[in-house]
């Protein structure tokens, strides 16, 4: 058969598509469920890390039952969706576990009231509220976890994770020196106004509209993702102001 | 595989020896072809995520000169170009597949990059100039040696930047402390990409004033 004829060429990659087609979506189909085991105890590691509980992901499910006692959905004016508590639904019947933040928050801007979670977490007598953040880095989704002391003011400590931060630069958000910045930090000033912790360029000491209490040194060469940082924790906390000013 | 059976010559004559370490030095895709040049810059901030990636193109590289060459004499010229690409991007889908199952860590701090070695121009390269007129087992020891020619700039490259950038390696501190009490600072501009650019052209540099015959008249 003539190589170069039309009909030699659409067959060839007709069959080609098919063939390929058929490998991948049976090995995207094998190994899907190591990826979502993957993905659950990374989502368990983070949460814990946000309190400084550093695990393997191995051990991560174990420490994860050991330590989170409640699960906690509530939604924008503050009211309470559900709580789930050892392994059984005391309210409502939403896992936090399970939300999806990214739909929530498509949600919310179209006008719903959403579901949003927070992990409570008791260690050694105290009380931490974990609240997960999700926004938009340079060149893809950034998130994170962030721990408030039992004052629902004072950062405990927090973690982040990208999908496609620049390594070397914004991919050191993800790091241990950027993140651990965040602690003893207030989300509120002393008139308890909502103000967030802010990411500043340049240094939080070297200007004076942030306050140190609310701000945290950039990292250089990476300015959009720290912005990124502010405008995610901003507008992720925010959601949680009203359950906030409920129950302080 | 049949491919002994065509071979007649012995599976690692100097031929083909050749095919391996010629990619290493002389015929080397970054220094000598200038190919790749923009994963080299991309991801050679730190060590480990060098050697992922050299991996990973290793394997994407081998395995497609293998299929490009069996399927050499049934592609039609006229979309081999495209061809081509639909083997890359399958080989690459599968090992960012396979690396999201087994490595997820490394997959994690990849990022990216995996998926941009569909872009390098290395892998198509091979195929066009190596694959579509060899035999498999010469396009495999061709896919192999120039995935480690690539590879070695990118550790060497990847060493030199993560040392003196962050003063680490593999994430470890290797710059002692009694360093920075006397005023060492890291070098923040080894970390951005413009001196990954210098890092290669110093290697290029190195290379030909040792190897005149590189040296174009």
């Amino acid at each position: 058969m003539d190589k170069n004829s039309n009909s030699y060429i659409f067959i060839y990659a007709s069959v080609m598509v098919i063939v390929v087609a058929v490998v991948l979506s049976s090995v995207s189909g094998a190994l899907k469920p190591l990826q979502q085991k993957n993905k659950k105890m990374e989502k368990e590691q983070n949460i814990l890390s946000s309190i400084g509980i550093n695990t393997t992901p191995e051990e991560a499910a174990t420490l994860y039952l050991d330590n989170v006692k409640k699960e906690i959905v509530v939604d924008t004016d503050g009211n309470i969706v559900s709580v789930y508590a050892d392994g059984k639904f005391e309210t409502g019947d939403v896992r936090a576990f399970n939300i999806n933040l990214k739909k929530q928050y498509a949600a919310i801007n179209g006008g719903a009231k959403g579901q949003l979670p927070i992990f409570v977490i008791e260690q050694d007598g105290k009380t931490f509220y974990v609240f997960p953040v999700l926004g938009k880095g340079l060149w893809g989704p950034i998130w994170g976890n962030v721990a408030l002391e039992g004052d629902y003011n004072t950062v405990y400590g927090a973690n982040y994770g990208h999908e496609g931060e620049t390594p070397g630069l914004g991919a050191e958000i993800a790091d241990a020196p950027f993140s651990d910045m965040f602690k003893g930090k207030q989300i509120f000033d002393e008139q308890g106004k909502f103000v967030s912790v802010a990411v500043v360029k340049g240094g939080v000491a070297n200007q004076s509209a942030i306050l140190p209490s609310h701000g945290v040194d950039a990292i250089s060469g990476s300015t959009l993702t720290c912005d990124g940082v502010t405008e995610m924790l901003k507008h992720s906390l925010g959601l949680y102001v009203e359950y906030i000013k409920k129950n302080k | 595989m049949s491919v002994d059976k065509q071979e007649r010559e012995p599976l690692f004559s100097p031929k083909n020896i050749k095919l391996l370490t010629n990619p290493l030095n002389k015929d080397n895709p970054i220094t000598t072809q200038v190919l790749g040049i923009c994963s080299a810059l991309a991801v050679t901030v730190k060590l480990e995520p060098a050697i992922v990636m050299s991996l990973s193109v290793m394997v994407v590289l081998s395995a497609g000169n293998v299929i490009i060459s069996l399927l050499r004499n049934s592609i039609p010229s006229r979309i081999r170009i495209i061809v081509q690409l639909v083997v890359i991007a399958a080989l690459v889908i599968l090992v960012d597949q396979v690396l999201k199952a087994y490595a997820y860590e490394v997959s994690k701090q990849l990022s990216v990059f995996v998926g941009l070695i569909i872009t390098n121009c290395i892998i198509m390269g091979r195929f066009e100039a190596f694959a579509m007129g060899n035999k498999p087992w010469p396009a495999l020891l061709d896919g192999i040696g120039n995935g480690i020619g690539y590879g070695w700039i990118l550790i060497a490259v990847a060493f030199f930047r993560e040392l003196f950038g962050s003063g680490t390696l593999f994430g470890l501190t290797i710059i002692p402390q009694g360093f920075y009490d006397f005023g060492y600072v890291n070098n923040g501009l080894v970390i951005l990409p413009p001196m990954a650019l210098f890092a290669v052209g110093a290697i290029i540099w190195i290379q030909r004033s040792r190897d005149k015959e590189l040296i174009e008249s």
